[in-house]
């Protein structure tokens, strides 16, 4: 695959801010749900849905989709946005998020909205799910990819190693996991709560072809995406170091906005920091 | 006397013909693989014993090995599923769906996806390995969940429709079954339909109507003849699909007999006894009794020894008929 091109990053890096942008409304007019979480794996799914994933948001159970289970289904909002932008649905009914009658549950449900592929919010389980899924595919020669997100915290949970043994035995080459490792869950810092480190050694150990990158470094990601489908003998996991709250300084590596939405006040203040770059470029909006 | 329309076995009284419903499964998922190649069986490492492994011989390359990993098994059930394969998940029901419950309930229940949880060696019959492989509170945990079906074959030969009913679904599934052999009472010709109750033995007036479901339907069998022979007529419906309950035939059935008994090899919370309760309790209010066990654990003996130790032998079902009856107003 070619290099992006200068103005391919920079289209991806603008269409990251916007997304977390819509984030940002949606967790406002929501009143709950994760903050720091979705504003950290903004640019992560703005590559998955903008560039990384064979989809068709007209046609979201079109056969040959690659298919993106999320595991941390508490994160969806920025999923939601994501496919938003990407022309699953209208943008405004993100501000549907977590209300009466939404498709937009609080955590995603496969029945409610096409294009979410499963159920998730308690820990621990998608990587099974997708495991169970890519060796389906592989039974039947199906040529898409299976992609996981799973967030760091969840590494806690016994079913993921379970699932991460599974798939390092039967060698899912059609499966690739990406892990938000942004050090942060409800209790704390991952390596005080329950260490987790090495997870390098740890996956390698399982079998698993481990890639490391800035989950913010949106062409270093998809590179890595493009790598994982060079590795024939196994399942390939790319740990996406990341900020929790990127984009957003008061929020940033804050444990304490894993799980609260912004007040009015706070999200004015943060959209304005997101359309200004930080106060490198002036907004329209001000 | 027994009804004719549901063809059961002449020797069944004396149950000639013995074996476990787990073989039903066993037989029932090779049939189920050969009509469908999308049925799958996945094996927790009981593949003998859960009978699996007569899939594995038949379809090797649809047979997964899953390992000690219940959960994971699960999970790994519900992609495939997801994706489109009908998967049968197999290990003793004390660790599936007892250990993997949540799994369960969120990527196969709330998903919906037609996935089919097998649990093998319910019940305190399973004898000698004792309280913590007795599994007692499975249709209870099973039960509870929106989307899912469960199921109980009274033999082998019910367990081998109800895997290949199940393979025809389209939707979540749970079926137990038993490890050691029970009699076989139905025959190819016995009818069986996932959520239609069989009303197998009846009299023309009934004064007492038993649901059980399980094996301990021959139990229930045994029972209704020896009261008969005391000039109190019963009749026997095999409730082998708990969920959905055949509301109209239990209605009409307790309507009629005035006095019901639950038979069920489980706990008596939640369980078959429960569902019946909970819809006669709306519908039609009467007295009714539940055999199973009372709110305790299992524990090592021999199976037979346990069935009657924990109250649900024939004697204690003539019994619960008479306390029944006397109870009616």
């Amino acid at each position: 695959m070619e290099p992006l091109t200068d103005a391919e990053v920079k289209s991806l890096v603008e269409r990251a801010q916007a997304i977390r942008a819509t984030v940002i409304e949606m967790l406002v007019a929501a009143g709950s749900g994760h903050t720091a979480g979705p504003l950290g794996m903004a640019d992560i799914f703005t590559a998955l849905y903008f560039h990384v994933l064979n989809h068709d948001p007209k046609n979201p159970a079109w056969p040959e989709r690659d298919r993106l289970i999320l595991s941390n289904g508490h994160i969806t909002p920025v999923r939601y946005a994501a496919m938003a932008h990407a022309g699953y649905f209208p943008i405004e009914e993100c501000l549907t998020l977590r209300k009466f009658g939404t498709r937009l549950q609080g955590h995603p449900e496969r029945e409610r909205l096409p294009g979410i592929e499963t159920t998730s919010g308690p820990l621990g389980s998608g990587l099974s799910q997708a495991s169970g899924y890519a060796y389906a595919a592989r039974m039947d020669s199906r040529q898409f990819r299976v992609y996981c997100i799973m967030s760091d915290g969840e590494q806690q949970e016994g079913n993921t190693w379970e699932g991460a043994m599974f798939a390092g035995k039967n060698r899912l080459s059609n499966l690739t996991a990406i892990m938000d490792r942004n050090n942060i869950q409800i209790d704390g810092m991952t390596e005080n709560v329950m260490p987790l480190e090495p997870l390098r050694e740890k996956y390698e150990a399982f079998n698993w072809h481990v890639l490391e990158v800035d989950g913010h470094n949106i062409p270093q990601f998809i590179a890595a995406c493009e790598e994982a489908k060079a590795i024939y003998e196994k399942p390939t996991i790319i740990l996406a170091h990341t900020i929790p709250g990127k984009g957003i300084k008061e929020i940033e590596f804050n444990y304490k906005w894993h799980g609260k939405p912004p007040s009015k006040e706070e999200a004015q203040k943060f959209l304005n920091e997101l359309r200004t770059l930080g106060g490198k470029i002036s907004s329209e909006h001000q | 006397m027994i009804q004719s329309e549901m063809h059961l076995r002449e020797d069944l009284w004396e149950a000639k013909e013995m074996g476990p419903t787990r073989d039903g499964f066993g037989k029932g998922v090779v049939e189920a693989g050969k009509a469908d190649e999308r049925v799958v069986v996945l094996s927790a490492d009981l593949e003998e014993s859960t009978r699996a492994e007569w899939f594995h011989t038949e379809f090797p390359a649809r047979f997964i090995e899953m390992g000690v990993a219940e959960q994971n098994m699960a999970t790994v059930a519900a992609g495939m599923a997801n994706y489109g394969k009908i998967p049968f998940f197999t290990s003793y029901a004390a660790f599936s769906p007892g250990r993997n419950w949540e799994q369960i309930r969120t990527t196969i229940a709330l998903n919906n996806v037609h996935a089919i949880v097998c649990g093998m060696h319910a019940g305190v019959s399973v004898g000698p390995d004792g309280a913590t492989h007795q599994m007692l509170e499975d249709i209870a945990l099973m039960r509870a969940m929106p989307n899912m079906m469960v199921i109980s074959p009274c033999d082998a030969e019910e367990g081998r429709k109800a895997t290949i009913a199940a393979a025809k679904a389209g939707k979540p599934v749970y079926i137990r079954f038993g490890r050691e052999k029970t009699p076989v009472m139905t025959t190819s010709e016995t009818p069986f339909e996932i959520g239609k109750a069989n009303i197998l033995y009846k009299i023309q007036q009934s004064d007492c109507c038993i649901f059980a479901t399980g094996p301990l339907v021959h139990n229930a069998l045994l029972a209704a003849r020896e009261l008969e022979k005391e000039g109190i007529s019963v009749a026997v419906v095999n409730v082998h699909t708990i969920k959905p309950l055949d509301e109209e035939t239990v209605i009409s059935c307790a309507r009629e007999a005035g006095a019901v008994v639950t038979v069920e090899e489980h706990q008596v919370n939640g369980g078959l006894g429960s569902a019946i309760a909970e819809l006669l309790a709306k519908k039609h209010p009467l007295p009714i009794e539940f055999i199973g066990v009372q709110d305790r654990f299992g524990q090592s003996g021999a199976p037979q020894e346990l069935i009657e130790h924990y109250g649900m032998g024939v004697k204690n079902i003539v019994e619960a008929v008479k306390r029944a009856n006397g109870s009616r107003n």
